[in-house]
């Protein structure tokens, strides 16, 4: 524990804040990717089929995913909502 | 009981500061939503102001003052918290026509450690509180949240890389409304308490309360409508500056940053650092910037953000002790009211001066060349 600088805190800060912070916005991301997976398996081409810009691809398993990072998404939301809620 | 007509003069400007601190905030929350288009400019500030209302009610477990632990409570007076606010006030609005994004929490700081050496000298500062709360964790805040999202939104786009542009922009968009949206609420909830901390601190200086007392409901709700008001009329030159200055921003940057900024606000807070939004969001926007391959980040811009930050505890306090040095060598209530009137001088002459430039929710997105002000305007704002 330094005078100045509570340590503890900021490495806490620093590596929460990396799984909140950057690790949702990647969840998020992989649930869109899994989202656009077409029935087949095969990821909707990117430059090719710019056009294309159907949010769900029709996967089942995908759709499945997709559902699963959101829900986690929504459940971290949720819990940050509960922490404001008692006071951080 | 003390002083009945100064108590209320003090309340009076604490909820006008709530207001400039709305205002001053509106784009750490949604200038990245309103330059994506995520959502339109009107709906943005009404969508956060909404949600500082509610925010400003959820937490209601300390009336942190933000005195505490900075200054010696005991050395202030309803005259020194009167002058403090008018130091944040006066701070607040020149930075708004600047269109610079600066803690509205350091300008009320400054203000009161200001106010406070001019009553009572500099042993009356807590400096060890205000280096280890304030100063250092304002240097640090922006570095953390600019590589959190940085690191975010080098992992969105590797990871949405096969998705059509569409699709992306579009789940992006929804992203970045939800992750918004928890920005203007730990707003409204860290924010407005400092205001509702404040007046708390008046009524106890001034008898009318117990020491030890919470807000009184009057107070919460006050603070949480004049922040909420704040935030609806929205401070466009700041969140102009935020949403097209600092980087041309895309739906998942925008989403990254706002991650990044509502998770570092929340778990300073749950660790007792009151942190500034401002110094969050504005790190946050630019670590999206180097986060993505081939943004362009106007370094110039943030340059002249980080010097306003340099400057906003010392020009508060400088104002905050000529307006207590002022009110004082006048004396009572009649000190103060010749302050207030000089505080709404200033406030309606740097209004009238923005008229000439206006920013609003229709020019908010304008290209960006190179001020605040777009194109149109730009001449009147070379000669300010």
């Amino acid at each position: 524990m330094n005078d100045w600088i509570n340590l503890h805190a900021l490495w806490q800060i620093v590596v929460v804040g990396l799984l909140a912070g950057a690790g949702l916005p990647a969840l998020f991301a992989v649930g869109l990717r899994a989202l656009s997976l077409r029935p087949n398996g095969a990821p909707a081409a990117a430059g090719a089929d710019a056009a294309d810009d159907h949010v769900v691809g029709g996967s089942p398993v995908g759709i499945a995913a997709a559902g699963l990072c959101f829900a986690v998404v929504l459940a971290a939301v949720g819990y940050g909502i509960y922490i404001i809620v008692n006071g951080g | 009981m003390g002083n009945e007509t100064l108590l209320v003069l003090v309340v009076v400007t604490a909820l006008a500061f709530d207001f400039t601190n709305g205002f001053h905030d509106t784009g750490n929350a949604m200038a990245t939503s309103i330059a994506t288009g995520a959502l339109g400019p009107r709906t943005a500030v009404a969508l956060s102001g909404a949600l500082n209302l509610v925010g400003a009610f959820l937490s209601l477990s300390v009336a942190a003052t933000i005195a505490s632990g900075l200054v010696d409570t005991h050395l202030v007076t309803l005259t020194v918290v009167f002058a403090g606010l008018a130091g944040g006030i006066t701070w607040n609005l020149l930075t708004w026509f600047l269109g610079i994004p600066s803690s509205s929490s350091h300008a009320l700081i400054g203000g009161v450690v200001g106010s406070t050496i001019a009553a009572a000298g500099g042993h009356a500062v807590l400096w060890h509180g205000l280096f280890q709360k304030v100063i250092i964790p304002a240097g640090l805040s922006p570095v953390i949240a600019g590589l959190v999202a940085a690191l975010g939104t080098y992992l969105v786009y590797r990871i949405s890389r096969n998705v059509s542009a569409g699709a992306r922009g579009h789940g992006f968009r929804i992203g970045q409304i939800g992750s918004a949206s928890m920005v203007s609420l730990a707003h409204g909830t860290n924010d407005a308490q400092k205001t509702m901390g404040i007046i708390t601190l008046a009524l106890i200086a001034n008898g009318s309360l117990g020491a030890g007392a919470k807000a009184p409901f009057w107070v919460i709700l006050c603070c949480a409508l004049a922040i909420s008001l704040g935030t609806y009329t929205g401070g466009w030159r700041v969140i102009r500056t935020l949403g097209k200055g600092l980087v041309e921003i895309e739906s998942p940057q925008g989403m990254a940053a706002e991650s990044s900024s509502a998770a570092i606000i929340l778990l300073s807070s749950h660790f007792g650092y009151s942190l500034s939004t401002t110094h969050v969001a504005t790190g946050s926007i630019l670590g999206t910037g180097v986060g993505k391959k081939g943004a362009r980040v106007r370094w110039g811009v943030a340059g002249r953000m980080a010097t306003a930050w340099l400057f906003t505890l010392p020009a508060a306090g400088l104002v905050g002790a000529g307006a207590y040095g002022l009110a004082h060598v006048i004396g009572g209530t009649a000190g103060v009211v010749v302050v207030l009137v000089l505080l709404l001088a200033v406030s309606g002459g740097i209004y009238y001066r923005s008229r000439s430039s206006a920013v609003g929710h229709d020019n908010v997105n304008a290209e960006w060349t190179g001020s605040v002000a777009p194109a149109s305007a730009e001449k009147e704002v070379a000669a300010v």
